[in-house]
């Protein structure tokens, strides 16, 4: 393989990883204020890039993208509101069923508002012809906004977590609930803010990869498995180790295409996941012995 | 022997007549396509019904399964092993009948191999499969386990899919009858129609009979008692990574055993069969029938299956099953059929007696 052709690879892998990081990302803000793997936030990606396309017919592509993330945030407030706030200890069974339900409905709901056609937002910089050359190698400008919005939403969620009240209310749910509330907290929207957050982060995701990936009403499912591969490659939880373990798993994937068919490309993606969840259940980056303590 | 034990096996047999009966003296005979179709799903819910019911192991990949015992007899019954019957195995295999040679659609030659033998071979390749998928997967709870299942259902969705041996997206088709012994055998035609759906709905007792007898027998309490506690059960000395992954074999058993006979029936499979929807529809059925009460599983998968399949959903079909995986576990997550089982727990307070 020559040079270039490896960094052709190396720079279609970080693509594709930063996609999967900024869904993982979403897993584990819900993951972190509950306890609860929302099999649903594939969805979300899917929504936010429809509702953008449709939005950009008639409107400045920046408003529609706004406009687009702040409907997403709120269905997934209103997924909270109907089908979990209520919910009193509800068993783990219960609570993948019930986000596996809801996924489908959203994914029906998305069929039946738009259509079964594979739609895409526009280029945001260019066309699908314009390419960067980076030392011989040529990606679309738009690899670059994907990779710029994965930046900017981690540092973003940093700056949250730590500085503001809600975030930080956020992080005091995640860490012992009980201590929390009888801080004042009301962990109860804390929850629904975070499905609010993570559906938000979703939409913004499937707006910046819609011109590259393309979207159609399916195309939540395989996100959210890539999403949660990311996730527990990483470690639950754990938002930094999730872009880190993303990258990483989308250079493999890349470069499992030279090799391999490319209809293959997402067995090799599950089987990543299957091992780590057999053999590393903590990540790859978190901690064995804590790993050890936590129920899988 | 406890007659009452069998009553609700006696009241779907019967129940299976009378459909049987109605349909044909309302002169739509047509119905029992469907209901022989809906039998054979069935069957794959009366294993996951156990697996989620009585041991407590989520499976999302049940439909992977299926597709491995279709796709296995499918590819095998339909393969020309001419090339091979003019020396050693081959021709030893035409002497013992394992191989029928005869002529296709355009006059060539073409040797066949046995149903039987297909059948034979994708059980074993099912159970191999099932050991190697359920030996790590079951060590896993909750979320982990769920994805990991879900993560090999798409798997074999996406090989079945993108393997052009076994047709991509068109699947396999032109798969011959199921000669179960001479003149009973698994086929799509008018004329067996009748016949199929008593082949059909015998196989789901039979597979009720079994599962039934296996909840009452100490591999059964074992197995309750996983679901109970799996520390306390441990501690009990009861070998708890043996009954689950035995129980996820069975289980996984049941599923391909569906998918063979389904797929003579229809006479083809395609890769739909194995994708995650059909994984979280059989959930939905259990889950619907009362998670542990197998003949509330039968009664659901049944009317169920039966609406699906003559398309009285409509486009809304997969909403459907979304909205009633939804609404079950929002306010009835022990199934809503789950009255149904006044006779088990009858049985229940008398042998507190």
């Amino acid at each position: 393989m020559s040079f270039e052709l490896i960094l052709q690879y190396l720079l279609s892998g970080v693509t594709s990883g930063s996609i999967y990081a900024i869904v993982a990302i979403g897993f584990n803000i819900i993951y972190n204020t509950t306890g609860i793997i929302n099999f649903a936030q594939g969805e979300f990606v899917m929504i936010g890039a429809m509702t953008a396309i449709t939005f950009s017919t008639f409107m400045p592509l920046a408003l529609a993208i706004a406009c687009a993330v702040v409907i997403t945030s709120m269905v997934g407030g209103l997924v909270e509101l109907l089908f979990i706030r209520w919910l009193k200890h509800p068993s783990v069974l219960r609570m993948i069923i019930i986000t596996i339900g809801v996924s489908i409905l959203l994914k029906e709901a998305a069929l039946h508002i738009w259509d079964e056609k594979v739609r895409a937002l526009k280029y945001f910089t260019g066309n699908e012809c314009s390419s960067i050359s980076i030392f011989g190698a040529h990606i679309s400008p738009q690899v670059l906004w994907v990779l710029g919005v994965c930046g900017a939403v981690m540092v973003f969620l940093t700056l949250f977590f730590r500085y503001t009240l809600v975030g930080r209310s956020m992080r005091a749910c995640s860490a012992n609930r009980v201590a929390a509330m009888l801080c004042g907290i009301n962990a109860k929207n804390m929850v629904t803010f975070s499905f609010m957050l993570s559906a938000a982060i979703g939409g913004l995701a499937g707006c910046v990869i819609s011109p590259l990936t393309q979207t159609q009403y399916e195309c939540g499912t395989p996100l959210a498995i890539k999403g949660f591969t990311v996730a527990i490659l990483g470690g639950l939880g754990n938002s930094t180790a999730a872009v880190a373990a993303g990258l990483l798993l989308g250079i493999v994937e890349a470069l499992s295409i030279s090799v391999l068919p490319v209809a293959y490309k997402d067995v090799v993606a599950i089987g990543v996941l299957l091992a780590i969840i057999f053999f590393r259940p903590a990540g790859l980056f978190g901690n064995r012995a804590a790993g050890a303590l936590k129920e899988f | 022997m406890n007659v009452q034990r069998y009553v609700p096996l006696f009241i779907i047999a019967a129940l299976v007549v009378a459909a049987q009966l109605l349909a044909t003296a309302a002169g739509q005979p047509f119905y029992l396509t469907q209901l022989t179709m809906a039998a054979y799903y069935t069957i794959v819910v009366v294993g996951l019904c156990m697996l989620m019911g009585y041991a407590g192991q989520i499976s999302m990949g049940h439909a992977g399964f299926f597709a491995i015992g279709g796709y296995a007899s499918a590819a095998l019954t339909t393969a020309d092993f001419s090339a091979t019957v003019h020396a050693g195995l081959g021709r030893f295999m035409v002497k013992a009948g394992c191989i029928a040679l005869g002529k296709n659609l355009y006059g060539a030659d073409v040797a066949r191999l046995n149903p039987w033998l297909a059948f034979a071979a994708a059980i074993i390749i099912t159970i191999v499969i099932a050991y190697l998928i359920g030996v790590p997967v079951l060590r896993l709870k909750g979320h982990y386990l769920a994805m990991a299942t879900l993560g090999f259902g798409s798997i074999i969705y996406k090989i079945v899919l993108g393997t052009r041996g076994l047709g991509g997206a068109d699947g396999i088709s032109g798969v011959p009858e199921f000669t179960l012994v001479p003149g009973l055998s698994v086929t799509g035609s008018v004329a067996a129609r009748v016949l199929n759906y008593y082949i059909a709905w015998s196989l789901v007792l039979l597979a009720a009979l079994f599962m039934h007898n296996l909840v009452d027998s100490r591999a059964g309490r074992a197995l309750r008692s996983i679901h109970g506690n799996e520390e306390a059960a441990s501690a009990m000395g009861v070998d708890t990574a043996r009954y689950k992954l035995g129980l996820f074999i069975i289980s996984a058993v049941f599923a391909s055993i569906a998918g063979i006979f389904l797929t003579h029936y229809n006479g083809g499979i395609g890769p739909s069969e194995a994708s995650i929807m059909k994984s979280v529809r059989y959930v939905a059925v259990v889950a619907v029938g009362g998670m542990a009460n197998l003949w509330g599983a039968i009664l659901a998968s049944a009317v169920l299956n039966f609406l699906s399949l003559r398309g009285y959903f409509g486009s809304y079909d997969e909403a459907m099953f979304g909205g009633i995986l939804v609404l079950v576990m929002l306010f009835a997550p022990n199934g809503i059929l789950i009255k149904m089982d006044w006779l088990k727990r009858r049985n229940k307070l008398e042998n507190k007696r």
